[in-house]
């Protein structure tokens, strides 16, 4: 047995522990690690789902009951008695489908940026490819938003109809912009947190402050009047307000004819691309900072 | 043949002291924090390889560099210079149960701790069986781990960590937990694992467990490596270093309010059948031979009624035999100044094979250290393998007709 080991060894290679990798062979080496793990990726989601829940008795139905909370009251506040659904046609599905996008995306971002710090057990103590903390939160989040997303599916289905053209393709591409997103702002702030406590409290106030930039309790109709050319353009640069515009464009029906921004799809598709550089960037960032984590937390 | 598994070069690692985290500290104290920064070196130009089937401990005092070594070649945390290549299948024992979740079962913390050391899910169910037998677990596997004991969640982790197959096993510390029984188990394991040709690298604090576990250990002096040895070489000089620490408190204390001084200047040993020297020790002699400790005291002036004490020590401190003119042979000693050379022969000496180091201590006539050397000599004694433990004889038998 001993010498067994001994001669499977013999034929391996020293691997360096720490390689001097310019940028592109480092991504590659990065991926590659978190592919290897994978399997653990998949157990750690699971880890923060079952935990969340065990020991309730409702369990998964919470992750439910929030969002159909959140969505009452705004109905009612925003919707009736401030008048929205007055403005807007079908304003539940509008509503629903950009909180559904939206909390996806916030979900993410926060666990995500507290993620080094909540796994700080397994950080200090073994060595990971780290970016599979901020990736478990994503995928936390990807799974309650999936719940959610059956509902709005349901919905839409027996309300306004899905638009089945090409055009639906807006809806795949907004998912995909606001998992990149996430990805990039969740590996890019846990890495920050770790070295700067009040990352976690700044994120908290933006978020908060970021719902509001995306039309989602309001319509895009009714902010397009007040934002001048320059303004306008920045307001649509904002990929979650892509997104969400996106998803909306294939599950809503808004009656009558609706001012959609020009070229949505080519804006959406530029975000998109934007957006995965964003990621690599991030990565990078994130394996720079990674070498002291054990040190630092 | 040996296959090398680890090879460090050059490595250096230093923190930076710095207390404020958060933003607000920063901006605050951006100037004064960037001059009260001081960095810290962990680890200074660490360079060793260690082969397959060697089992290595890391020994020094504490904040001497040891677990940032042991992190570094676990790849946990990089080194800011240096190169650390490693060959097979790493675990980090650095903790156990990293990653259990309380509110999980026994069950799925294994599979998910399992799968943090490396395991494959398919890996882990093959030794699932065998690691709730290991840890003892029994029923509770499929109990929330919130409601275990400390025992039985140390012996579970324990369990799922010692399924994971390394090539190398790093061990920090950890095996300090648990009861004896549980204690005596990890050691077992330890030890079988030795067998199987795998290395191990630990970090501890127990000259015991080294002894027992290394066949080389290496000795972490304020981020330097300092010795690189046997284990009783190594541990030698740790004890001695740590003594001097102690004896210089002491005698910063204690000099001062003798009036007299004394100097041991020279000390060696030989033994009756002028038995072979080597490297680590002065004398290696068979049990039963006269063991002679030639002193060299120097007095600059008399000292009134001084007294020797003279103690035969293991690396791990325990005393075997102690000798002293004043409290227990009743002796007094000439009074004079200068140089005075004499030999103690301790006669006959039955101790069982082992390695040891002899203590001189010289006292003034109020029991006050006048010197020390904690370490004066190393003697063996090999051979005549009648009996093991500490004490020599040779045991007979006679069997007696009806």
């Amino acid at each position: 047995m001993a010498s067994d080991r001994a001669d499977r060894l013999s034929q391996e290679l020293l691997r360096d522990l720490f390689p001097r990798q310019s940028v592109f062979p480092a991504s590659i080496a990065s991926i590659a690690a978190i592919w290897q793990r994978r399997e653990l990726l998949g157990l750690l989601v699971r880890r923060e789902i079952r935990a969340k829940y065990k020991d309730s008795t409702l369990g998964l139905v919470w992750s439910l009951i929030r969002p159909l909370v959140l969505l009452a009251i705004y109905y009612v506040v925003i919707g009736k008695f401030l008048g929205a659904t007055r403005m807007i046609a079908n304003f539940p599905i509008h509503l629903y489908a950009g909180l559904t996008l939206w909390t996806l995306f916030q979900e993410a971002v926060f666990a995500g940026t507290g993620s080094i710090l909540s796994n700080a057990a397994i950080v200090k103590k073994t060595a990971l490819p780290r970016e599979i903390f901020p990736l478990t939160s994503i995928g936390a989040a990807g799974f309650n938003f999936i719940i959610q997303l059956v509902i709005l599916i349901v919905a839409v289905a027996f309300t306004t109809g899905f638009d089945w053209s090409i055009g639906f393709l807006h809806f795949p591409l907004a998912i995909l912009i606001i998992v990149t997103w996430a990805t990039a702002f969740a590996l890019l702030l846990s890495a920050l947190n770790v070295y700067m406590r009040d990352v976690q409290h700044l994120v908290e106030v933006v978020l908060m402050i970021g719902f509001y930039v995306s039309p989602v309790i309001y319509s895009w109709g009714m902010a397009a009047p007040h934002l001048s050319g320059v303004l306008q353009e920045i307001y649509l640069a904002n990929p979650i307000t892509l997104a969400v515009m996106g998803t909306q464009r294939v599950v809503w029906d808004p009656t009558p004819a609706y001012p959609w921004p020009s070229h949505l799809a080519l804006r959406m598709l530029i975000v998109w691309v934007i957006g995965l550089a964003a990621v690599f960037l991030a990565q990078r960032l994130f394996n720079r900072l990674q070498s002291n984590f054990a040190q630092e937390i | 043949m040996s296959v090398e598994v680890v090879r460090v070069t050059d490595v250096n690692k230093s923190f930076t002291i710095q207390k404020q985290k958060s933003l607000k500290e920063r901006l605050v104290n951006h100037r004064a924090g960037k001059l009260h920064e001081e960095t810290f070196a962990a680890l200074k130009d660490i360079s060793l390889t260690i082969n397959l089937g060697e089992s290595v401990g890391l020994i020094g005092p504490n904040g001497s560099g040891k677990s940032t070594l042991l992190k570094i070649i676990g790849g946990i945390l990089s080194p800011d210079s240096g190169q650390v290549l490693t060959r097979g299948r790493v675990a980090a024992l650095l903790e156990l149960g990293a990653g259990f979740h309380p509110d999980l079962s026994g069950r799925e913390n294994t599979f998910l701790n399992a799968s943090v050391l490396g395991l494959t899910r398919t890996e882990t169910e093959r030794h699932f069986d065998e690691i709730v037998e290991f840890s003892g677990i029994g029923d509770f596997i499929d109990t929330q781990v919130k409601f275990y004991s400390s025992g039985m969640y140390v012996r579970l982790a324990f369990a799922v960590a010692v399924h994971v197959d390394p090539d190398i096993l790093l061990v920090d510390e950890v095996l300090a937990v648990g009861d004896e029984p549980f204690q005596k188990k990890c050691m077992d394991k330890i030890h079988s694992f030795q067998e199987e040709g795998r290395t191990i690298i630990f970090v501890s604090h127990s000259p015991g467990q080294v002894a027992d576990i290394c066949d080389r250990a290496i000795v972490l002096e304020k981020g330097a490596l300092v010795e690189d040895s046997t284990p009783i070489v190594a541990l030698g000089r740790l004890r001695r270093d740590y003594q001097q620490v102690i004896a210089a408190e002491r005698t910063e204390q204690e000099t001062t309010s003798s009036p007299h001084t004394a100097e041991i200047s020279r000390i060696y040993l030989t033994d009756s059948l002028n038995s072979r020297h080597d490297s680590d020790f002065q004398v290696v002699m068979p049990p039963g031979s006269d063991l002679m400790i030639h002193c060299e005291v120097q007095f600059p002036a008399a000292v009134p009624d001084w007294a020797l004490n003279i103690a035969i020590e293991n690396f791990l401190g325990q005393v075997f035999v102690e000798a002293d003119t004043r409290s227990t042979l009743a002796w007094t000693m000439p009074s004079q100044a200068g140089t005075l050379r004499f030999i103690v022969t301790l006669p006959n000496l039955q101790l069982g094979e082992g390695d040891y180091s002899v203590r001189v201590t010289v006292r003034d006539d109020q029991d006050r250290t006048l010197d020390m050397l904690p370490q004066a000599g190393y003697f063996a004694v090999r051979g005549f393998k009648h009996v093991s433990g500490p004490v020599y004889c040779e045991p007979a038998v006679k069997f007696l007709s009806e």
